[in-house]
């Protein structure tokens, strides 16, 4: 599994995501260190800033080419291209195409591109076939995962961080009512209509305690910058961390926690 | 119908905090999403049949000129006659001209959404006659002098409570509590209405180019009512609901109860063609089709034709978070959630409804729920590219998104600005691990702490990484 016939290691180009770099980097640690366990050489260029998605989103279609044809270049010469985040993978694999469909130099790269991009879990389990019990990692908690919307409905992710998690030691995950529904941080949105995503994320909060949980897990930072931020408010108890943290024995400090 | 759409900021605040509203919402939505999951999984087939009919309605808006046409000779082979209203103002006036010449004082309608986008109501009343809505929602709304605030739920945001109310007001005591009860009264008040009616109108769930008959759905069988009883039949209706055959209209019912109530089909599903023939008893002596376009036929020439597929099942509403949080008033017009949100700017313009395409998160729910499979995302973000593109929004957060984008694009320079932010941030946080206020990230601040960045960035703590295992 961990390398092809020639005996050589898949080649993955790591993006890291803004948001993991800014605020969390050992969510990028994780995803190295599971990435390594199913058997990848990663590689992470220092060429690579955001994905674009905020400019995409807030109509600055000229920003968000510029920085996916910098994103491409950055990172289209592995075999692979994997992001721990959904909403920056669905932004480089279903969007960059659309975005610069009309680029005569680039709409060809862009569609390539947009086949060698992954999210971090189904990467992990579809591609490298990754089983649960290769996880080397403990965590007593009851969690529940939030499903994020980029990742599941561009990414396709669904089974496969539940599938992995299933091998963390002490660890039992309880399913939350509408966990398909969005947590209210979408991007820029959160600032904008501040009342709405609060009480979004409020009502998911709240289906989220209702398990019995301690932990609240997801696979996408924005959200779980926007969950954990809100819970603090609200005085919710309730741990925050991004799955892979927890798959690779990572997770320590929870998002917003205080410091011991 | 006046446009309200730029006060949906402080419309939607007000609404999350208004209790009867907030009742009815999660009433509603847990009822509309139950029934809609429950419906489709009983139909195996059921994404075949949406793709299905994807193909056929974009088959059909491709060639709309010609199924109008054919469409139209059809109506007047009935005996029926088609009018062309190029705007709200033209179907107003065609529909006003119609009453007066049938000397009508009373007139029945049927819920239609398109008579609520041309404010038919207001410009009847105008012209003297007295208008009775006669869908139990609509009828509602129109006794609290309200717009509906959801397009197959008109009076989605009144609990039943607020319903007694109304109804001890209107038709006098005692009160009435339960639900039977109160449809009884509305039943009672509104038979007499059919009776007495000059002219039924009523809206048109689709039509059909090659019958030239249109196709009613309701639950109640008021819009029955009014298209048979009086002498006089008008049809308000929309050049996007046409489809070319009886097969693809079947086809089409199919997804839309489903996707609307979670019903296999409505309580009726009828249609019709044209007056009452020579040898007929019942039926309505003139039959008139009101055609409107109101901006339609632009959006088949600009990147909203996908749009011109809605069948106004209100799936997307009753799937979208933030609908589901403010109700359909806060978006100010007629049309709300996400397919309003694509439409109303079309309609009324993108200055009037500056925060409509704004306000999603973009979690793509209402796409996955759509029979017609609309990208509703995509769309609200073609508004959004469009808004940018004319610059129109707020200084501040275009010139903050400008100076990031600028940084973004250079990768050297972006890691030098913001890793010293970083540390300086993670250094700040403390031991709290968290900021509850902070200077230009109120909008953050005012709803939720801020996570403290963990402590140098990524890149930083990766480059030195690779530094040391090489030496």
């Amino acid at each position: 599994m961990s390398v092809d016939s020639s005996g050589v290691k898949s080649q993955v180009g790591l993006f890291v995501t803004c948001l993991v770099d800014l605020q969390r980097p050992s969510v990028g640690f994780a995803a190295i260190k599971l990435l390594e366990l199913a058997g990848c050489d990663v590689d992470v260029p220092a060429t690579q800033t955001c994905c674009g998605q905020p400019a995409f989103n807030n109509g600055d279609f000229d920003s968000a080419a510029a920085l996916a044809r910098q994103t491409i270049a950055a990172l289209e010469d592995y075999d692979y291209v994997v992001a721990p985040s959904g909403s920056c993978a669905g932004t480089l694999k279903c969007h960059y195409p659309k975005l610069l469909a009309d680029d005569p130099d680039w709409a060809a790269r862009a569609a390539t591109f947009a086949d060698k991009v992954h999210e971090l879990m189904s990467f992990l389990v579809d591609v490298r076939g990754l089983q649960p019990t290769a996880l080397n990692a403990q965590f007593n908690a009851n969690a529940t995962y939030h499903d994020s919307c980029s990742s599941l409905r561009e990414m396709g992710v669904k089974e496969q961080p539940r599938t992995l998690l299933q091998g963390v030691a002490g660890l039992e995950v309880v399913e939350m009512e509408d966990t398909e529904v969005c947590c209210g941080f979408g991007g820029t949105f959160c600032v904008k209509y501040p009342e709405i995503s609060a009480r979004i994320g409020s009502d998911k909060l709240s289906n989220a305690k209702a398990t019995g949980a301690d932990v609240l897990l997801g696979g996408d930072l924005g959200c779980l910058l926007n969950l954990s931020g809100r819970a603090r408010r609200e005085g919710t108890d309730l741990r925050v961390f991004h799955t892979a943290e927890v798959l690779a024995g990572m997770a320590e400090r929870g998002i917003g926690e205080e410091i011991e | 119908m006046d446009v309200r759409s730029l006060e949906f900021k402080q419309r939607s605040v007000i609404a999350l905090d208004e209790p009867n509203l907030q009742k009815a919402l999660k009433q509603g939505k847990a009822g509309f999403q139950g029934n809609r999951a429950r419906a489709i999984d009983l139909v195996p087939e059921w994404q075949q049949i949406r793709s299905d009919a994807k193909v056929m309605k974009d088959h059909t808006l491709e060639n709309l000129d010609y199924y109008l046409l054919q469409y139209e000779a059809a109506v007047e082979a009935n005996g029926g006659k088609v009018h062309w209203a190029p705007t709200a103002a033209d179907a107003n006036r065609i529909i006003t001209e119609l009453v007066t010449n049938a000397e009508a004082k009373l007139v029945v309608k049927g819920k239609s959404m398109v008579s609520e986008e041309v404010a038919l109501n207001s410009a009847l009343e105008a012209a003297g006659v007295q208008t009775v809505e006669t869908d139990l929602g609509e009828y509602i709304i129109q006794l609290a002098g309200e717009p509906p605030s959801h397009i197959i739920a008109p009076a989605a945001h009144k609990t039943k409570e607020q319903v007694s109310d109304l109804f001890e007001k209107a038709h006098g005591g005692p009160r009435i509590e339960d639900r039977p009860g109160l449809v009884t009264q509305a039943r009672h008040v509104l038979r007499e209405k059919f009776m007495t009616a000059d002219i039924g109108i009523t809206g048109a769930n689709l039509f059909i180019a090659e019958s030239g008959q249109h196709v009613l759905v309701t639950n109640e069988g008021n819009g029955d009512l009014c298209s048979s009883v009086p002498k006089v039949q008008i049809v308000i209706t929309s050049i996007d609901k046409i489809v070319p055959t009886l097969e693809d209209a079947a086809a089409t019912i199919r997804l839309l109860a489903r996707s609307g109530t979670g019903q296999h089909i409505s309580n009726y599903t009828s249609l019709y063609g044209g007056p009452k023939a020579a040898d007929e008893l019942d039926g309505p002596e003139q039959y008139h089709v009101v055609l409107v376009d109101n901006g339609r036929s632009t959006m088949l020439g600009n990147a909203f034709r996908d749009m011109l597929r809605c069948i106004r099942c209100g799936a997307c509403m009753n799937h979208c978070p933030v609908y589901g949080n403010v109700g359909g008033h806060a978006y100010g017009w007629v049309y709300p959630g996400p397919m309003g949100s694509v439409l109303t700017p079309n309609m009324v313009g993108l200055e009037q409804t500056m925060d409509l395409p704004n306000a999603c998160t973009m979690n793509g729910r209402c796409a996955e729920v759509c029979p017609m499979s609309i990208p509703l995302p995509d769309l609200l973000r073609e508004h959004r590219r469009l808004q940018f593109q004319r610059g129109l929004g707020g200084k501040v957060a275009r010139g903050t998104l400008a100076a990031w984008a600028a940084v973004a694009k250079k990768p050297s320079i972006y890691q030098t600005l913001t890793r010293p932010a970083v540390k300086v941030m993670s250094y700040f946080g403390g031991k709290s691990g968290v900021y509850k206020t902070l200077p230009g990230l109120g909008s953050w601040t005012s709803q939720r702490d801020l996570p403290a960045p963990q402590g140098d960035t990524f890149m930083a703590q990766w480059r030195k990484q690779q530094k040391s295992k090489k030496s």
